[in-house]
């Protein structure tokens, strides 16, 4: 039987243009920017140039298989409003297994941001949080502001995990979530790996709001 | 800050967060700010780092009590009731996909100078010390009229009226003693002090069949906790907010709400920047609450709240050991007009080390001795560890409806 494991993965960085509206001359906003892209890249393996944000989305799930069978998989938390003006919640950093940092490569303002997120992560995630860095936009590499080196350097001393990509064509984006699924610990008994990442509607310690009294009757065998 | 929104939410208290979450989700355009540099506002959970800041500023907290981030010390005591309306909107927002909960593990009510459990099952209610033999037997009549009660059955209304006849009425229609009605009254329709007993028992009858179907839901208490503290409460609702669209802006001082010659609001002013809006939602400490403002008057005062914030290094004694407990002392008991309430949770919940337990005892102030006036209940915790009292002023709107 092949393993199941699930993680909250938490998504940050702001890429100031989605350069797509950048060259469609309409500006988005900075809510709009190019990891909304990236999770619905991976999540729906499409890209929509007039996507404004993830708005309405509470969070994205997405599963891996490795080549062993064992599927993993991911809980996205987007930050939606709460980015723009640092105002993240404790919520959102609690429990979180992998967090990807966006930064935009053709924006060198942009790697600033991604290592005050870094800081920011090292300090209220779990220490044993496993962080992808990650340059966006690599289709551009015409207009590019960050080097490889650059970045690669900075994600060795800090112990990251580094990677481009385009979510514009897709390149490098599976790659990242497939090396983080293989980076995270995948030992644990898969229900308590489960359980540690909340939010579905899987097996809980607690008590299930969701599950209305009259449910308790409902479950019984049917001889059919 | 130039863009100009539909609503500035002012507060990141549970209910500023509703109703910023339930704004954004309509298509409302919709900003909301805090003073802090974190959420909640007085009902956040707070660490070590943030409590020791507020309460003892410049003092570090103790080694002893284990690691800052496993605290999240509530401001604010309350638990949910599991049948009732804010399990409701939770279920309804959907914002328990953020959250988990747990259950309280016991209710207990005071009397005669001993604490005993509120019964969650019947042979908890045959063994309880709480009624004799006799009155067990009349209160038994009372519940079974509350259970069969249909408003479309007169039959089972046995000559009573509850829009018309009031609890002391329908009290003495089963011969309950003063004690039983202390606890029904009290320990299960959660009333505060006896004016429901001269009001139409209908309200009464609603709060009882609440609390006793909440104890059904879950067993052992009618109440949940979420784990991590009530501060992930007003979270939820402010990421509900923030994925349909609101944006958070914490930290900011709010040094006026500007409004033009006709008193109609125009936005909202920090430092020198003012961001305009058609709508303003507040908690009262951002419309000039305790302070003496020049100008129309927004809120008004409405009373004071004393609460002591103990930590403590043992169960509550008589509980059972219990991790987590309601203790209610009804007014008549300790001969106040409104009722002591304790509300302990601890490492349990996920609110702080191993071996602590976070209790906070509260009343509504009567005297100008408040911290004399919980006394009765600091009494039953045992010894106390630490200790921070705090007397909160309720505001309410002085305009009971917004001027468009």
């Amino acid at each position: 039987m092949s393993k199941q494991f699930q993680f909250k993965l938490v998504l940050l960085g702001l890429a100031i243009f989605l350069y797509c509206l950048s060259i469609l001359n309409v500006y988005p906003g900075e809510s709009a920017v190019g990891k909304s892209s990236l999770v619905l890249r991976f999540v729906k393996d499409q890209f929509d140039d007039y996507r404004e944000s993830t708005i309405g989305a509470a969070f994205l799930t997405q599963t891996v298989t490795l080549e062993d069978q064992t599927t993993v998989k991911f809980e996205i938390w987007d930050t939606a409003g709460q980015e723009r003006y640092k105002s993240l919640a404790p919520m959102y950093y609690r429990n979180a297994n992998c967090a990807v940092v966006v930064y935009d490569i053709t924006q060198s303002a942009s790697l600033e941001k991604a290592r005050n997120w870094i800081r920011e992560l090292q300090r209220q995630a779990d220490p044993s949080i496993v962080i992808a860095l990650c340059g966006n936009k690599s289709d551009l590499s015409a207009r590019r502001q960050v080097s490889q080196e650059e970045a690669k350097k900075y994600a060795d001393e800090e112990g990251l995990m580094w990677g481009e990509t385009s979510a514009k064509t897709g390149e490098g984006v599976s790659d990242i979530f497939t090396a983080i699924a293989k980076k995270l610990p995948l030992t644990a008994p898969p229900t308590a790996r489960a359980s540690a990442a909340r939010g579905t509607t899987g097996a809980r310690s607690g008590v299930d709001l969701n599950k209305q009294p009259a449910d308790q009757n409902q479950n019984e065998p049917c001889n059919c | 800050m130039d863009e100009e929104y539909d609503v500035i939410v002012l507060g990141t208290g549970l209910t500023e967060c509703v109703l910023s979450g339930l704004l954004s989700k309509e298509g409302k355009k919709v900003l909301h700010m805090d003073r802090n540099d974190y959420y909640g506002g007085d009902s956040a959970s707070l660490n070590l780092t943030q409590l020791y800041r507020k309460f003892r500023p410049g003092q570090e907290p103790p080694s002893e009590l284990g690691r800052d981030r496993d605290y999240a010390v509530d401001l604010i005591p309350k638990f949910i009731i599991a049948s009732g309306e804010l399990t409701q909107i939770l279920v309804h927002t959907d914002v328990t996909r953020y959250l988990e909960f747990k259950q309280i593990a016991g209710s207990f009510v005071y009397r005669e100078g001993k604490i005993s459990k509120v019964p969650s099952t019947e042979m908890e209610a045959v063994r309880s010390p709480l009624m004799g033999l006799f009155e067990k037997r009349r209160a038994k009549k009372f519940f079974e009229f509350l259970q069969s009660w249909k408003d479309e059955d007169p039959t089972t209304h046995q000559g009573i009226n509850l829009d018309r006849d009031t609890m002391k009425t329908v009290y003495e229609k089963f011969g309950l003693e003063a004690g039983t009605q202390d606890f029904i009254g009290h320990a299960m329709a959660l009333y505060l002090d006896d004016d429901y007993i001269t009001k139409p028992a209908r309200a009464t009858y609603e709060r009882i069949v609440l609390y006793t179907s909440s104890m059904a839901r879950y067993g052992k208490s009618p109440y949940i906790y979420p784990l991590y503290g009530l501060g992930e409460l007003p979270q939820s609702f402010a990421r509900l907010s923030a994925i349909y669209g609101g944006t958070y802006m914490l930290d900011k001082p709010i040094d006026e709400i500007v409004t033009d010659g006709e008193g109609k609001f125009i936005g909202v002013r920090s430092g020198a920047e003012t961001v305009k809006a058609r709508q303003v939602i507040g908690d009262p400490s951002y419309f000039g609450a305790g302070k003496a403002t020049e100008g129309k008057v927004r809120v008004v005062d409405e009373g004071k709240v004393v609460r002591a914030i103990c930590v403590l290094k043992h169960p509550i004694p008589e509980t059972e050991d219990a991790d987590s407990c309601q203790i209610i002392i009804p007014q008549n008991q300790v001969g106040r007009r409104n009722d002591i309430y304790i509300a302990m949770v601890s490492s349990t919940h996920n609110v702080c080390s191993k071996g602590i337990y976070i209790a906070i005892v509260s009343t509504i102030v009567e005297t100008d001795k408040p911290e004399l006036e919980i006394a009765p209940g600091l009494k039953l915790l045992g010894p106390i560890h630490d200790k921070r009292v705090v007397i909160l002023t309720n505001y309410m709107p002085s305009l009971t409806r917004p001027s468009l």
